[in-house]
């Protein structure tokens, strides 16, 4: 029985003294990793805040993205349903950004890029020319709940390499065979700024990232972001921003309203 | 190992709260009338687990590692140094969990087999340990369900893989009351072998030990 080189055979005072022995070893080296992790959780806890959390938190979510970014397929597809899959109109979550009047006739998507003066606008008639795409996947909300969803619109993907966007040298994008040309992250705003999102821009072209006019196959309602709205399959739901009014490519990590607030920067799941 | 699962479990649990308090929809109900709903105001009011799912989802998201790591090393220490043999459940252990069951609530008297662990301890600890990995599992189906689509499926969609994940934790705190309520039953000589490694017994035992 190999348990048995652990039986010891003190008798009488000798047993209750080496008993006291090892009680009190134990009981010392228990108090100070007691000790050590209650200072180790004072020391996190009180940590400076790096955008609304301990920094030490925020390097962590850093390292979670990275690990995320290197061991993920960014061809990977979220999971589709068929369309008899969405039940009802879609749910509505938040409404920030949203607060003033839209004036849908006069829609304007301003488009730039960082280090280039020259802006571009587009109308939601010439967007409408583009090919367009139809998803019906799971939105996945970082407050716990998950909804399947139709979103319609022009891929992401399509978006920039019809209108030419998001490259360096102002040629068209090729993401698979020159992604060195693609600018880092892209920048989605509501048009007063007041609500904002950054995306790195693997998942601004990844194949289920949609400019959206439908879901559930209705127009846009004003709290879903009409006239125009984002919708990226491979993150968390705060990413996809509603009334989409400018986006910038750049090489800067853009700001991101959630992230701003505690929340993780990357949010890809 | 065993003890820093006390800590980590309290910050899992403690944050994973903060998470749900988002969408604490679950409930236990029959024929649509709820009995007890998961959880009611007062309990995250009392508990300060109001408004905090950003934090809760970094603390959650970086003593994950902790918990995993632990509970990775753990295991590995118990085949590497064949405490599993004390552990896992063998041929006996339906028929002695039983007894066992039968000696605490008094319906036994005779006394149990002297060993390190009997068998409702088997069952318990064997079961908790799958419970780490349960959590593990269905962590990463909610944590990444467009990567790990497949796992995510396989636990019944990205909703019930979540509500898997929150059962599991219900479960833990369930044993966790037994666990402390035996420990208590057990006495002092018990929590200083928890503690020490090491138990008093009577010479003439020590050859079934």
């Amino acid at each position: 029985m190999p348990e048995a080189k652990k039986v010891r055979t003190l008798d009488g005072d000798p047993a209750k003294q080496e008993m006291r022995r090892l009680t009190r070893r134990s009981l010392i080296t228990g108090g100070v990793a007691a000790l050590a992790g209650l200072g180790g959780w004072g020391w996190l806890t009180t940590a400076g805040l790096e955008d609304g959390l301990p920094w030490p938190l925020r390097r962590m979510l850093g390292f979670n993205q990275r690990l995320g970014e290197t061991l993920h397929s960014a061809a990977r597809l979220a999971p589709t349903f068929p369309d008899a899959a969405v039940q009802g109109p879609a749910r509505t979550n938040g409404l920030i950004g949203l607060a003033s009047g839209i004036d849908a006739e006069n829609w304007q998507l301003r488009l730039q890029h960082e280090g280039r003066a020259a802006e571009r606008s587009l109308t939601l008639q010439e967007l409408q020319k583009l090919p367009r795409t139809d998803l019906v996947t799971e939105l996945k909300c970082v407050e716990g709940w998950s909804e399947v969803m139709h979103f319609g619109g022009v891929r992401f993907l399509d978006f920039v390499i019809h209108l030419g966007l998001g490259t360096r040298s102002g040629r068209v994008p090729d993401p698979e065979g020159n992604p060195q040309d693609l600018y880092r992250y892209v920048y989605l705003a509501t048009p007063e700024e007041d609500y904002y999102v950054g995306l790195d821009m693997a998942s601004a072209v990844h194949p289920q990232t949609v400019l959206c006019e439908t879901m559930n196959w209705q127009p846009l309602s004003r709290q879903h972001g009409a006239p125009l709205r984002l919708y990226v399959a491979v993150k968390y739901g705060y990413k996809s921003l509603k009334r989409v009014g400018l986006i910038r490519f750049q090489d800067q990590r853009p700001p991101d309203y959630w992230a701003e607030r505690g929340y993780d920067w990357y949010a890809g799941h | 190992m065993h003890w820093i699962n006390a800590p980590l479990l309290t910050i899992m649990i403690w944050s994973g709260l903060l998470i749900y308090w988002a969408n604490d929809l679950y409930a236990i109900s029959i024929g649509g009338v709820t009995l007890f709903h998961f959880f009611p105001d007062w309990f995250y009011r009392v508990l300060g687990l109001e408004h905090g799912l950003a934090v809760g989802m970094a603390y959650h998201f970086t003593f994950m590692w902790f918990f995993a790591i632990n509970g990775f090393c753990y295991v590995l220490y118990t085949f590497l140094s064949g405490e599993w043999r004390h552990l896992l459940p063998n041929r006996h252990t339906p028929r002695e969990a039983w007894q066992v069951v039968l000696h605490d609530v008094g319906l036994r008297k005779a006394p149990l087999p002297r060993a390190k662990f009997n068998g409702a301890q088997r069952l318990a600890y064997t079961g908790v340990i799958l419970m780490g990995a349960g959590s593990l599992v269905t962590a990463l189906a909610i944590y990444k369900p467009t990567q790990l689509a497949w796992l995510t499926g396989l636990l019944g969609g990205y909703a019930w893989a979540r509500a898997e994940h929150f059962a599991l934790v219900i479960g833990y705190v369930l044993f966790f009351i037994v666990h402390i309520a035996q420990v208590i039953r057990a006495g002092w000589n018990n929590f200083r072998a928890m503690v020490t490694g090491y138990e008093l017994v009577p010479v003439e035992e020590q050859s079934h030990a």
